[in-house]
């Protein structure tokens, strides 16, 4: 039975409710109805007045190639970060469930990577993976050419998402694990009495019943990459070169406050905010007709 | 078909033993149970068989092949588990039919011994169902039709019957017993239900912290019990065990509150022994008939076809099944007397079997 929390006058439950409600207008609702009221308008650069436009800073930005490009970036950022974060975690969320030497090491390892500020963890990337200096030197100098991120746009492109995965890797890991280790040991006994191998067991049992967490992770991951890449790409590209990085969240920053087109940048941000209410929807849904087996 | 050999197998995890040497030999076909309360090891030890545990020391083989290092799929075992087991996405047909599909047999073949095993099982309507929509009952035939269709050498189950309610244990109980008989594949089930070990059984093993206590026919093991521990896990209600002292011309019990007169036990004088004396074996009569101990009755519960008396015997709890339509009050004084033969002899000190009365002597009315 669910547990309710009755409160004998309507008034003390609003008294409750109203530090919340207060941080969500102010922090959210405020600030999306600003945007939407800008998408809408021209604003001038230094104030004065909203001319209404209507619809027109969408038209312009939908016609804009560098948006389509900077769309095209993020897709690819997305899939290539996500799946790669999720690929890594689940193998070595499955070793580790296996209890092979060593996976008290990751377990607690690997965790650590999701707490590190994204910024922060540019910063370190971007001296792991600078050209001059370090590993990628020695690559260099092999075969010269092979690495420059500030030159290559398909080398800044992997820079960042070698970082977003990296820090996702973690997050992932622990979903996995927790999904993993739900599963009853006596169905993977089962498995082998029946004459199922590793690899095999993997795919027949522990894969199909971890298909919740991998849509779930899916969502989360995608969402994340088109938030969290902020602070990756402004420290290790700033969207370069040539905009190969110049992924949506970082265009509406830099169109925003370093090119001051304030109304623009308010339309792509919402944009991007139906993107991601639309795959919060796809989310919820997933999560509502979950398959529990038991 | 296949005999199994076990020779001084142990298992320790870390730094607990939990199975201390155990050697036992089940012969080809037979239906073999393992009988123990829980922590005994006799699940381990059946994990051991089917390859789901390490084998810490000693060998295990299956039809003479020692079969230590194989993987549980080359043994030839097949295992029906407590909790079923049951691959929650997969629907009865391919829960059942996952080891062949496994083994890489043609989906036509595949499907028609699926067929033929469920119409053993009675489970061919339910072909398409996922098992949570299956009863308990209909699981556990699942979990034995999984089992069954790799028509394996050895069947192996870890208390298969325990999620299931009294009524559907029964039915389960004998339609594995059917099952045996038409398979006759040997097969080892561990269980900690004594009346379930004692019906299935040909052959019963009983084991007690990590130990075999005693191998035998449940006859066997009901009529001779080689321990103290036997003596009272098998058989309910439990078997009276009373405290004694061998005495010149018999017993006293209870710390000298009782005086019991047998023939001679061959037993040294001032010996200290438990004797045991099953319920069933005891006989109520009037409290002042000769060689008759006095109780006082304490409680009793109604069975229908009999009734358990529970009496006090100087403190000491005791326990009679009768059949007859008696019905002593609580707190009245009642006689008890049994037959010498159904006397059953302990060691105080390691709790193994006596062996007294080795000349038949002709049955004294005590």
């Amino acid at each position: 039975m669910e547990k309710r929390v009755t409160f004998g006058r309507w008034t003390i439950g609003i008294l409750f409710a109203v530090p919340q409600l207060l941080l969500i207008f102010t922090f959210f609702y405020w600030p999306a109805g600003q945007a939407i009221y800008w998408s809408l308008t021209l604003q001038q650069p230094w104030g004065g007045g909203n001319i209404w436009v209507g619809l027109d800073n969408f038209r312009s930005i939908l016609a804009n190639a560098d948006y389509w490009n900077s769309i095209t970036a993020s897709m690819v950022f997305a899939g290539i970060s996500t799946g790669l974060a999720m690929v890594i975690a689940l193998v070595l969320a499955a070793l580790t469930d296996r209890q092979l030497a060593g996976s008290w090491l990751y377990r607690v390892v690997l965790i650590w990577p999701y707490g590190i500020a994204a910024p922060a963890l540019a910063l370190a990337f971007r001296f792991i993976l600078a050209p001059e200096a370090g590993f990628m030197a020695v690559v260099n100098q092999v075969w010269p050419g092979f690495w420059d991120p500030g030159l290559d746009g398909a080398d800044a492109m992997a820079s960042i998402i070698i970082a977003f995965s990296w820090k996702y890797v973690g997050y992932n890991f622990i979903f996995f694990l927790a999904a993993f280790q739900a599963i009853p040991r006596s169905l993977i006994e089962a498995a082998a009495m029946d004459g199922s191998g590793v690899i095999r067991r993997f795919w027949d049992i522990q894969f199909p019943l971890i298909t919740p967490t991998i849509f779930f992770l899916l969502v989360i991951n995608i969402t994340e990459s088109f938030q969290d890449s902020f602070g990756i790409v402004d420290i290790m590209t700033a969207g370069g070169p040539a905009n190969a990085t110049n992924l949506m969240v970082y265009k509406i920053y830099s169109d925003g406050f370093k090119g001051l087109d304030y109304s623009g940048a308010a339309a792509q941000s919402i944009i991007l905010m139906l993107l991601i209410v639309a795959l919060t929807i796809v989310q919820f849904r997933f999560i509502e007709r979950r398959v529990h087996y038991r | 078909m296949a005999s199994i050999t076990i020779r001084g197998v142990k298992k320790n995890y870390a730094k607990t033993q939990v199975v201390h040497g155990v050697d036992l030999d089940f012969a080809s076909g037979k239906f073999v149970v393992i009988l123990g309360p829980s922590g005994c090891g006799k699940s381990t030890l059946l994990r051991m068989i089917a390859g789901l545990e390490e084998i810490s020391d000693g060998t295990i083989a299956i039809d003479g092949t020692v079969v230590n290092k194989l993987e549980p799929r080359e043994r030839g075992c097949a295992m029906v588990f407590q909790n079923y087991a049951l691959y929650p996405h997969m629907s009865v047909a391919q829960n059942i039919g996952y080891s062949l599909k496994v083994a890489g047999i043609p989906s036509a073949e595949r499907a028609q011994r699926v067929q033929a095993v469920a119409r053993v099982l009675e489970l061919e309507h339910l072909l398409d169902r996922k098992p949570m929509a299956l009863s308990g009952g209909q699981r556990q035939r699942v979990a034995m039709g999984r089992a069954m269709i790799r028509e394996p050498k050895v069947f192996l189950f870890d208390e298969p019957l325990s999620n299931l309610d009294a009524k559907l244990r029964v039915q389960m109980r004998s339609e594995i017993r059917k099952l045996h008989r038409r398979l006759s594949a040997t097969s080892v089930f561990v269980t900690h239900d004594q009346v379930e070990a004692m019906t299935l059984a040909d052959r019963l093993v009983v084991m007690n912290g990590g130990r075999v206590e005693q191998v035998g026919t449940p006859a066997e093991v009901y009529s001779r019990p080689a321990s103290r521990f036997v003596a009272t896990f098998v058989g309910a209600p439990a078997m009276n065990m009373l405290e004694g002292t061998v005495t010149l011309d018999g017993l006293s019990l209870l710390g000298d509150s009782r005086r019991l007169n047998v023939s001679r036990t061959g037993l040294p004088v001032g010996a200290k022994v438990a004797v045991g004396i099953r319920p069933e074996a005891v006989r109520m009569v009037a409290p002042g008939a000769p060689g008759a101990l006095a109780a006082t009755v304490d409680l009793i519960e109604e069975l229908g076809a009999g009734r358990v008396i529970y009496v006090d015997l100087d403190g000491a709890p005791f326990s009679i099944v009768t059949s007859e339509t008696v019905h002593p009050e609580p707190g009245s004084t009642v006689g008890l007397q049994f037959a010498e033969t159904d006397l059953h002899f302990f060691s105080s000190e390691t709790g193994g079997r006596l062996d007294v009365f080795k000349a038949s002597v002709p049955e004294p009315a005590l």
